[in-house]
């Protein structure tokens, strides 16, 4: 790699300031002149104007502008765009307000979110209590269908305090209640009668609706009353679906879009080399796991699960599956981005010895399973299903692999099947992830893992206020899932992009892929 | 004339019947299918609960006759239905993709058959040359690459090193029309590799069948020049098989382009079908499915006609 590609690099990563940088590219053995041409570029001031089009390898045309029923990054973005939460994840990872104003709090268990003033919908209207309400109670109900209906499941009440706040009363305390409220399922619409409008695409956000063509492209063009300082840069936003992933980078090599996800880990080093193309990774929550279901035997052995948890090489998964795109999981689901990882808890390794020490103990030597897995759970899940088989046979298990089709992979093998590969997107608070998939009652308890102390810790810590406390609690949760619970993690997986270097971000969120889906907001034109 | 007409108007009735058996057996055929839309669309999200609220929702708690009665009465009526995936209506859902679809047919149809036919005159009338060999070698070679890899070779030279054209068709209705050929024309060039091959070949084969014969024989002893002979005598009389084939290879062009669209991110009905199918769809993926059996019909009731407009003996039966 040249100087120059270095810094390219150097400047794209995430959570570098230009001071920090000038400073490691002189390191580096940059000239001054060299450093600063790449860092006007990189942090410059943002521009307006410009048609910024985006290409995205989900979208289809099933999709709907309804946000019980968004799936994947395609709606996410597009919702991004056009519509806003009450409180958002800064490109800094911390909560902040979005269309509130404040939020107080006594207990953890009353809330009142007091609105911003004078903010209006694309259609005119103006923001006020009862299009929170409306927008929120969408995913509430006998009738819904939505996947948020679990996460305001604790909101026992919901009622406006004058036009401008919301009270929320929750069953129990949840410190981290405002976290919740930034998920992408739980934008503001305006209210319409009894319910909601999201027919229209009409949001407080960047960016007004233009046209929706489901798996094809929707465009949106600025919104001139957008209520934020400094954000929604662009004149015109595209955002194309392109499924194909060398249709993508043909596409953005050939200048026919300005920004991709989704990178081709395989040939990533080559698009990096080429000129004009700047590839950005951020390091977030998304994992992937092999689950076992600890009410199946032999998986109810905690033995049998240790000894499977040792009996892979997670350095060489990480190197092979993900190209070096990606960190080694510790078998819990805390990144290293979340506010309470467990940065004491040691690092498991391949260990074939411990392995069969632990299947000893369990009295099940030479131990057969099968592992079910297909490219829906992960791309490359099968691959790296085989390459685990090889690390156990060292340990004396055999893995037998078992290519399970696609098509309905998460209702037909997913949280049935006893041993399989899962794909985890993560959740922005260490809470939200384990009541998720790791509480007791969890609808998504893919490991069907039930630990007394474990869902104690949970509840006790969701409603304490003070940091340090905290923070015990939820090392010693990750202490738990890690040396108990029936997820396998091997790696937690970067989200690679690729950026036309014509094209200025600051620091790229890393909650979720395109800046936290907030690219069209926080990108511009350099 | 009137024999044609009526010929006609039985092979629409038969049509309509092919259609409803087509519709019969797409649903049964997706209804097999494990799973049905609402773990498709929930996906990993799908709770019992939720699952239970969606198809409430959308009446798939009915049983499966029922909804195909349901579908069918407002076929007959005209309407299709509306997507169950996101309630959009399916004429407008499928329209514009259509449109599209018929406009990427017609742009490969207009490229690639006079060029078979060009192609395919020329081959019989130099048989065993070294033009003919080529030719065969190349339309050969180019049907049996995969089309996703003629369409990466396509876009590797025209749009990566050339820059001559888009890699992708991002086609809007916005557009005027030559832009939209413009956007189209590297999914067409593809498709017409795809399938000069079969429409060359069978020109140039039914031609030189018929050059065995003995009033080619008289003509050839006349002293009539060799090109006037085969483009005069011996074509309209190989009209039949050419025209069953060019039909063949416009219906293919109407459904079979699925792969091409992908590569090319063109938005037609191919990919409407797929994600209908993927989602499990019913309404869409019937609705898709009988306008692709309606043109296979309607095309193959048009190269009948077309073969008996072009032989005399079968125009004026005795």
């Amino acid at each position: 790699m040249t100087v120059e590609q270095q810094l390219r690099k150097l400047a794209g990563k995430s959570g570098i300031t230009r001071r920090g940088f000038m400073q490691s590219a002189l390191a580096l053995g940059a000239t001054t002149a060299l450093a600063t041409t790449i860092a006007d570029r990189a942090f410059a001031e943002p521009k307006m104007g410009g048609r910024f089009r985006c290409g995205l390898g989900h979208g289809a045309t099933s999709d709907s502008l309804d946000p019980a029923t968004f799936l994947d990054l395609y709606m996410q973005t597009v919702n991004a765009a056009a519509r806003n939460n009450l409180t958002e994840i800064a490109q800094d990872g911390s909560l902040i307000p979005e269309l509130a104003e404040s939020i107080d709090t006594a207990d953890a268990k009353t809330w009142k979110f007091t609105l911003r003033q004078g903010v209006e919908f694309h259609n005119g209207k103006t923001l006020d209590a009862n299009d929170v309400i409306a927008s929120l109670n969408h995913h509430r109900g006998e009738a819904s269908k939505s996947a948020a209906k679990e996460l305001l499941k604790p909101v026992v009440e919901m009622k406006a305090d004058g036009a401008n706040a919301v009270v929320f009363t929750l069953e129990d305390g949840n410190a981290d209640f405002p976290v919740v409220l930034s998920d992408y399922h739980m934008p503001i619409m305006p209210a319409d009668g009894d319910g909601v409008d999201w027919q229209s695409g009409a949001g407080t956000g960047g960016y007004v609706l233009e046209s929706f063509e489901p798996g094809v492209r929707t465009t949106l063009k600025r919104n001139p009353n957008f209520f934020k300082e400094g954000f929604g840069h662009f004149d015109e936003v595209e955002v194309i679906t392109i499924a194909d992933v060398a249709a993508r980078t043909n596409a953005l090599t050939t200048g026919e879009i300005d920004a991709m996800d989704r990178v081709d880990l395989k040939t990533a080093h080559l698009l990096a080399q080429r000129e004009g193309i700047n590839i950005v990774e951020t390091s977030g929550t998304q994992h992937f796991t092999f689950t076992m279901r600890c009410d199946t035997p032999p998986f109810d052995n905690v033995d049998v699960r240790l000894a499977l948890k040792h009996a892979i090489d997670r350095e060489a998964i990480v190197r092979t599956i993900l190209r070096g795109h990606g960190t080694l999981g510790n078998d819990h689901p805390i990144s290293r981005s979340n506010r309470y990882h467990a940065d004491n808890l040691e690092q498991r390794a391949y260990d074939p010895d411990k392995a069969r020490h632990h299947l000893k103990q369990a009295g099940m030597e030479g131990l057969s399973i099968d592992l079910s897995a297909a490219d829906a759970a992960f791309a490359g899940a099968v691959d790296a299903a085989v390459l685990y088989k090889e690390h156990a046979a060292a340990a004396g298990i055999n893995i037998n692999v078992v290519r399970e089709p696609d098509d309905g992979y998460w209702s037909n093998v997913w949280m049935v099947k006893p041993y399989c590969a899962v794909y985890w997107g993560g959740r922005p608070t260490e809470d939200w992830m384990f009541s998720t998939a790791y509480a007791a009652d969890a609808a998504w308890n893919d490991s069907f893992w039930k630990h007394d102390h474990f869902n104690e810790l949970l509840l006790a810590a969701r409603s304490e206020l003070d940091e340090a406390k905290r923070r015990s609690m939820y090392e010693e949760m990750q202490a738990i899932v890690s040396n108990d619970g029936g997820v396998l993690i091997p790696m937690f997986a970067n989200y690679v992009m690729a950026l036309s270097d014509k094209i200025g971000h600051g620091q790229m969120a890393a909650n979720w892929s395109m800046d936290g889906f907030k690219c069209s907001e926080r990108w511009w034109f350099a | 004339m009137t024999h044609i007409l009526i010929m006609v108007a039985q092979r629409l009735a038969l049509g309509l019947l092919t259609l409803f058996a087509v519709s019969l057996i797409i649903f049964l055929g997706v209804e097999l299918l494990p799973g049905d839309i609402t773990q498709a669309i929930l996906g990993q999200g799908a709770t019992p609960e939720t699952v239970a609220a969606f198809r409430r929702e959308l009446k798939l708690d009915l049983p499966p006759h029922e909804r195909y009665i349901a579908w069918l009465g407002g076929i007959v009526q005209g309407d299709l239905g509306q997507s169950l995936a996101n309630k959009r209506e399916i004429t407008e859902l499928m329209g514009v993709r259509l449109q599209n679809t018929l406009f990427l047919a017609f742009i490969a149809a207009v490229i690639s058959i006079p060029l078979a036919l060009g192609l395919g005159i020329l081959a019989a009338l130099y048989r065993n040359s070294l033009y003919d060999r080529a030719v065969n070698v190349f339309t050969l070679s180019s049907i049996s690459f995969p089309e996703f890899f003629v369409a990466y070779i396509l876009i590797l030279v025209f749009a990566v090193h050339l820059g001559w054209f888009p890699s992708i068709s991002n086609i809007g209705h916005e557009l005027g029309f030559w832009e939209r050929v413009y956007r189209t024309i590297m999914p067409a060039l593809t498709l017409t590799l795809v399938v000069v091959a079969h429409m060359m070949r069978m020109t140039r084969a039914a031609i030189i069948n018929l050059l065995a014969s003995p009033y080619i024989e008289m003509a050839t002893l006349k002293g009539l020049p060799r090109s006037r002979i085969i483009v005069r005598h011996a074509l309209p009389n190989a009209l039949a098989p050419i025209i069953n084939v060019v039909v063949i290879n416009l219906a293919y062009l109407i459904v079979g382009v699925v792969i091409v669209e992908v590569v090319f991110v063109y938005p037609g009905l191919g990919q409407l079908l797929i994600d209908a199918v993927r989602t499990r769809d019913i309404p869409v993926v019937q609705a898709t499915g009988l306008v692709f059996a309606a043109a296979y019909i309607l095309l193959n009731l048009s190269a009948d006609v077309l073969s008996i407009m072009t032989n005399p003996r079968l125009l004026h039966p005795r």
